[in-house]
C-alpha cells in the first residue's frame, strides 16, 4: 500500500466508453476506482485483465496495467500472471457469458486453485454485446427471438458454484450502489486467496426489464461467515437480490515456490522455432 | 435511506465550503460523461445540454472557490467530502440515462440533483450550531432552491415527451 493519497479519477484512462447509456457497467468501473484509491494502490501495481464481452473492455478505461485476452479465457491469463508476478495487484472482469459459459470451467478451476487474486463477473443476465442471447444465468422463461418462450433451462447459480469449488470469499453487489461495492471490491482485494464478487449490472438495452433491479436488491439478512456449510444454508435460501459479503473462509492461497519460474526464455524459444 | 445518509460531517466554515465545491465539481464530472455518453450515441441535443449544464456547475465550484479565499477548499475536499452511503448530491444518475433520452430527462436529473443539494444543505443549517456555518449553508440553501426554480423554467420550454420517445425505428435487436 502506498501512503500516496489516490483518488477514483487517478485509475481512469482517456478512452471514452462506449456502453450504453444506463448500462450498470459505468457503476462498476467507478468502483474500481474508489477501491484502488481506498486501498491506496498505485495504478502501476494493479493489472485488470478480461475476456470478452461489454464487461471486458474495462481494462481500457482504466490506466492499470491491463489485458484485453480471449473468450472466456480472463482467469487463466490472471493466474499466469499472478504465479509470476505476485507483486501485483490482479483484478479479473467478466460477463455472465464469458465467465460462466464459455469461461466456466476456468472459473470452476481458479476457485479450487484459490490464488490471490480477484474475479468480478458483471452479471446481467444476457449475452449484451452480440445482441440478446440467453446466457448461463438468463432466467428459464425469458423470451427471445434466439430462444421463443424462454430455454427452460435452470440457471447457473454463480455463489453456489464458487462455493462449492473453494472459491476464498464470494459476495453479490449491485452497480447501482457504487460506494458499496467498491467497499466489497476494497475487502475481496485485501483477503488473501481467490476472492469472487458477482455485480448485478443491469444490461438497460437488451434487458430493460433489468431497471427494477434497483428496487429489488436488498441487503442479505444474514451476516457474512467464514463457515461453508452456513454459506452453503444461506444460499438455498437465497432470491438471487442478497447484496453483500456471504463467506470469507481461510484456505491459504495457492502460490508456486519461486524458482518455478526462473526459466531462461531462450530455451523456451527455441522449441517454436520453425 | 435518507437523502443526506453517509454525508460528510461539517465541523467548521472551511468544511462547509469545501463539501460545496466538491458537491459542483462532482456534479461537473458527471455531466460531462453523460455528455461524452451522448457523444458517442450520436444524441448531439443532448450533448449540448449536458455540457452546459457541466459548465454552469463549474461556475458555481469557481464561485465556491473564489469565496473560500486563500483557503484551499479542494485540497481540503479531498480529505473530507466523501458521500459514503450514496453518490454525491448533484451527481445524476447514470442509471437513468437512455441513448435517445430528450432535454426533459436531462433535466428532470438535473432537478432531482439540485433537489438533493437542496436537502443536504438544509440538513446543515437545522443541525449545525455553528452560527457561520449556518449562515453560508442558509445561503448555499437559498442558491440551490433558485437553481430548483431555474430547472422548473427551463422545463417549461421542454415540455415531457410522449410515452413513445425511445420507439426506436433501428432498434438493437435481438438476433434473428
Amino acid at each position: 500500500m502506498s501512503s500516496v493519497a489516490y483518488k477514483q479519477a487517478d485509475y481512469k484512462s482517456d478512452v471514452k466508453p462506449i456502453w450504453c447509456p444506463g448500462c450498470g457497467d459505468y457503476h462498476v468501473l467507478m468502483s474500481f476506482g474508489r477501491a484502488f484509491a481506498q486501498l491506496g494502490l498505485p495504478p502501476e501495481q494493479i493489472a485488470v485483465i478480461s475476456g470478452i464481452g461489454c464487461s471486458s473492455r474495462i481494462p481500457a478505461y482504466t490506466n492499470c496495467y491491463g489485458f484485453h485476452g480471449v473468450h472466456g479465457r480472463s482467469l487463466a491469463l490472471a493466474a499466469g500472471l499472478k504465479v509470476t508476478r505476485p507483486d501485483l495487484t490482479v483484478v479479473v472482469a467478466s460477463g455472465d457469458g464469458d465467465g460462466y459459459s464459455i469461461g466456466g470451467n476456468h472459473f470452476l478451476h481458479a476457485c479450487r486453485r484459490n490464488i490471490d487474486m480477484t474475479y468480478v463477473v458483471m452479471d446481467n443476465h444476457i449475452y449484451g454485446m452480440t445482441k440478446g442471447q440467453p446466457s448461463p444465468t438468463t432466467e428459464p422463461e425469458f423470451d427471445t427471438a434466439l430462444s421463443p418462450g424462454g430455454t427452460r433451462v435452470r440457471p447457473f447459480h454463480p455463489l453456489v458454484v464458487a462455493l462449492a469449488s473453494g472459491a476464498n470469499f464470494i459476495a453479490r453487489c449491485f452497480s447501482g450502489d457504487p460506494n458499496q461495492t467498491a467497499d466489497v471490491l476494497a475487502e475481496a482485494i485485501k483477503h488473501p486467496g481467490f476472492s469472487f464478487i458477482e455485480i448485478l449490472s443491469p444490461c438497460v438495452t437488451f434487458r430493460p426489464d433489468e431497471k427494477a433491479w434497483k428496487e429489488q436488491v436488498h441487503p442479505a439478512p444474514v451476516t457474512e461467515t467464514s463457515d461453508q456449510g452456513k454459506a452453503a444454508r444461506r444460499l438455498m435460501t437465497d432470491d438471487g437480490f442478497n447484496i453483500g459479503i456471504l463467506y470469507r473462509g481461510t484456505r491459504t492461497p495457492y502460490q508456486p515456490a519461486a524458482g518455478a519460474t526462473n526459466i531462461d526464455l531462450s530455451e523456451l524459444e527455441k522449441d517454436f522455432e520453425l | 435511506m435518507s437523502k443526506t445518509a453517509g454525508a460528510p460531517k461539517v465541523a467548521n466554515l472551511n468544511d462547509l465550503l469545501a463539501v460545496a465545491y466538491q458537491i459542483e465539481i462532482d456534479a461537473v464530472d458527471r455531466y460531462k460523461l453523460l455528455a461524452d455518453q451522448m457523444e458517442t450515441h450520436n444524441n448531439p441535443d443532448l450533448v449540448k445540454i449536458f455540457r452546459d449544464l457541466a459548465r454552469a456547475e463549474g461556475i458555481h465550484g469557481e464561485e465556491i472557490r473564489r469565496m473560500a479565499g486563500d483557503f484551499d477548499v479542494a485540497a481540503r475536499a479531498r480529505e473530507i467530502a466523501k458521500f459514503e452511503k450514496s453518490e454525491s448530491p448533484e451527481e445524476a444518475d447514470l442509471g437513468s440515462a437512455h441513448y435517445m433520452m430528450t432535454p426533459w430527462h436531462a433535466l428532470q436529473l438535473s432537478l432531482a440533483g439540485e433537489e438533493r443539494a437542496l436537502a443536504y444543505f438544509t440538513s446543515i443549517v437545522e443541525n449545525t450550531k455553528d452560527p457561520k456555518v449556518k449562515t453560508l449553508a442558509a445561503e448555499l440553501v437559498e442558491e440551490e432552491a433558485e437553481h430548483v426554480q431555474l430547472v422548473h423554467r427551463l422545463l417549461q420550454r421542454y415540455p415531457k415527451p410522449s410515452k413513445n420517445w425511445a420507439d426506436d425505428l433501428d432498434p438493437p435487436v435481438s438476433q434473428e
